[in-house]
């Protein structure tokens, strides 16, 4: 068996107007990796997640998700993935147990399948306190547990994560970070994140965007050893000042 | 089956709004109270209650559009539709998900303002199913309306356009409050071209039996819904493609 990269991106671009959201990414991911882009604002990371969930159309360029084409096979691409967008994106007005029953009636699962898959992320996400609970009225960190579940009901190999602890406390980081460490090597992860110790911390590799382009990629050790600093925010931030 | 997952959770979402019953129920039951009181002490012939009760369950059905406007509008700014657009959900799972639970309300809505008429002493014959009934082309234009809004203006506009100028225009261009003619010239002109006017005679004569009359109005009716219904799957289409 011939050993596939679990996306493979070549030369992606995407241009609006006179502005190159991303600007020819190319890139490997591997199997099981959980893959960080950083960046700051506008540099590129959501849209280049958009292109690869099939969100947005590129203007060039290609990516192949488990050898299936973004351009080409997006339907066959959006039943291998699984996405948390930036905004919690649950429905309010239905309960914990009502969304993973909604998602589940999404992928098609019969009565039996959805009975076993309610019950499996129920218990990897420890939602049994809130399932009853309407998600609009759930504190931030348990609706990005729930988004994340969302995501994952589908049994996605490739999972998106924009910004998964955007604006959340320290505590609910914290243990939506360990969510996300149980999830490494089941799945193949893309975070998109500001808060550096959440990519050093979780990430196996980093990718670095500025405006559009991948101006550095390693591990969290290379990238610092790359910049010659000891923390990797001050890495970062030489990083993306240097080029 | 992934249709009908979505079409309940919308139906979920609606019915327990607050808003729903504030304004698709409550609203226009409080108006056939008002101008039943004010009947009882000024007689006028139109609000009398055997066609003020129908007359009113086209007002009642302009809040269709806001109650499907306003669920799309959120969903896409709360980027839920962008987590159900990287699915296998197809442009028809989405269409028909969003518009088809609309249908049950609707005639719900009708058949809760023929009921308060009937409590406050409207004939009581078989012709208020039929007034319900035929109700559908009034209603299918109006929740076509909310799939065209929703597709184009954000929650905030939605609460503008579909909220404040939509049930004005309904209520000053169908004729439930005062008869067209007083006012004469341009503005009956219009009230004959647009649909609400024909939606209430329409309504006024099932309830009456009269369903050659109540035909020459469905037709109307019917040719405003269909406009409405290609339109906003077009714009629909067109945000999805955008998104």
């Amino acid at each position: 068996m011939i050993d596939m990269e679990a996306i493979e991106i070549r030369n992606l671009t995407k241009v609006y107007g006179d502005v190159r959201a991303v600007d020819g990414l190319t890139l490997s991911v591997r199997p099981g990796e959980l893959f960080a882009l950083l960046g700051v604002n506008g540099a590129g990371k959501t849209t280049a997640i958009k292109m690869l969930a099939c969100l947005a159309r590129p203007t060039g360029g290609d990516a192949l998700l488990m050898g299936s084409s973004i351009v080409h096979q997006p339907g066959e691409v959006r039943r291998l993935i699984g996405i948390s967008p930036q905004d919690t994106a649950v429905a309010p007005n239905l309960t914990v147990e009502e969304n993973l029953a909604m998602m589940c009636g999404v992928y098609g699962y019969d009565k039996q399948a959805q009975k076993e898959k309610l019950a499996a992320l129920t218990e990897e996400f420890h939602l049994q306190e809130v399932l009853h609970r309407r998600a609009g009225k759930l504190s931030g960190g348990w609706q990005r547990r729930l988004s994340i579940a969302l995501a994952l009901v589908g049994q996605p190999q490739i999972l998106f994560l924009d910004e998964p602890t955007l604006g959340l406390d320290v505590i609910a980081r914290s243990e939506l970070w360990d969510t996300i460490r149980a999830l490494k090597g089941k799945v193949t992860i893309i975070l998109t994140t500001h808060y550096m110790e959440e990519a050093e911390g979780l990430s196996d590799r980093i990718g670095i965007m500025k405006a559009g382009r991948l101006i550095a990629l390693g591990t969290a050790g290379e990238l610092k050893a790359q910049a010659g600093k000891e923390r990797f925010e001050d890495a970062f931030v030489a990083l993306v000042k240097g080029v | 089956m992934r249709m009908m997952a979505f079409a309940k959770r919308n139906w979920k979402e609606i019915v327990r709004d607050p808003l729903t019953l504030i304004f698709g129920l409550g609203f226009p039951g409080i108006l056939i109270l008002l101008l039943t009181a004010i009947q009882a002490n000024i007689p006028v012939s139109m609000f009398e209650i055997d066609a003020l009760a129908p007359s009113m369950t086209v007002f009642g059905l302009a809040f269709m559009t806001l109650f499907s406007a306003t669920i799309i509008a959120k969903d896409r700014e709360s980027a839920f539709l962008m987590r159900l657009y990287a699915t296998p959900m197809t442009a028809a799972d989405f269409i028909l998900g969003y518009t088809l639970p609309m249908v049950p309300i609707a005639l719900l809505q009708s058949a809760f303002c023929l009921i308060v008429g009937a409590v406050l002493g409207m004939t009581l014959t078989v012709n208020i199913l039929w007034t319900v009934l035929l109700s559908l082309p009034a209603a299918v234009f109006f929740i076509a309306l909310g799939l065209l809004f929703g597709s184009i203006l954000n929650q905030k506009q939605v609460g503008g356009i579909c909220g404040a100028l939509l049930t004005n225009l309904t209520a000053w261009l169908s004729g439930i409050w005062f008869d067209l003619e007083l006012v004469g010239g341009a503005f009956v002109a219009a009230a004959n071209v647009l649909p609400f006017s024909h939606g209430v005679q329409a309504a006024k004569f099932a309830f009456a039996g009269d369903f050659a009359a109540a035909g020459s109005h469905l037709v109307w009716v019917a040719g405003y819904a269909a406009g409405a219904v290609v339109l906003a799957v077009v714009l629909f289409l067109r945000q999805m493609k955008k998104q």
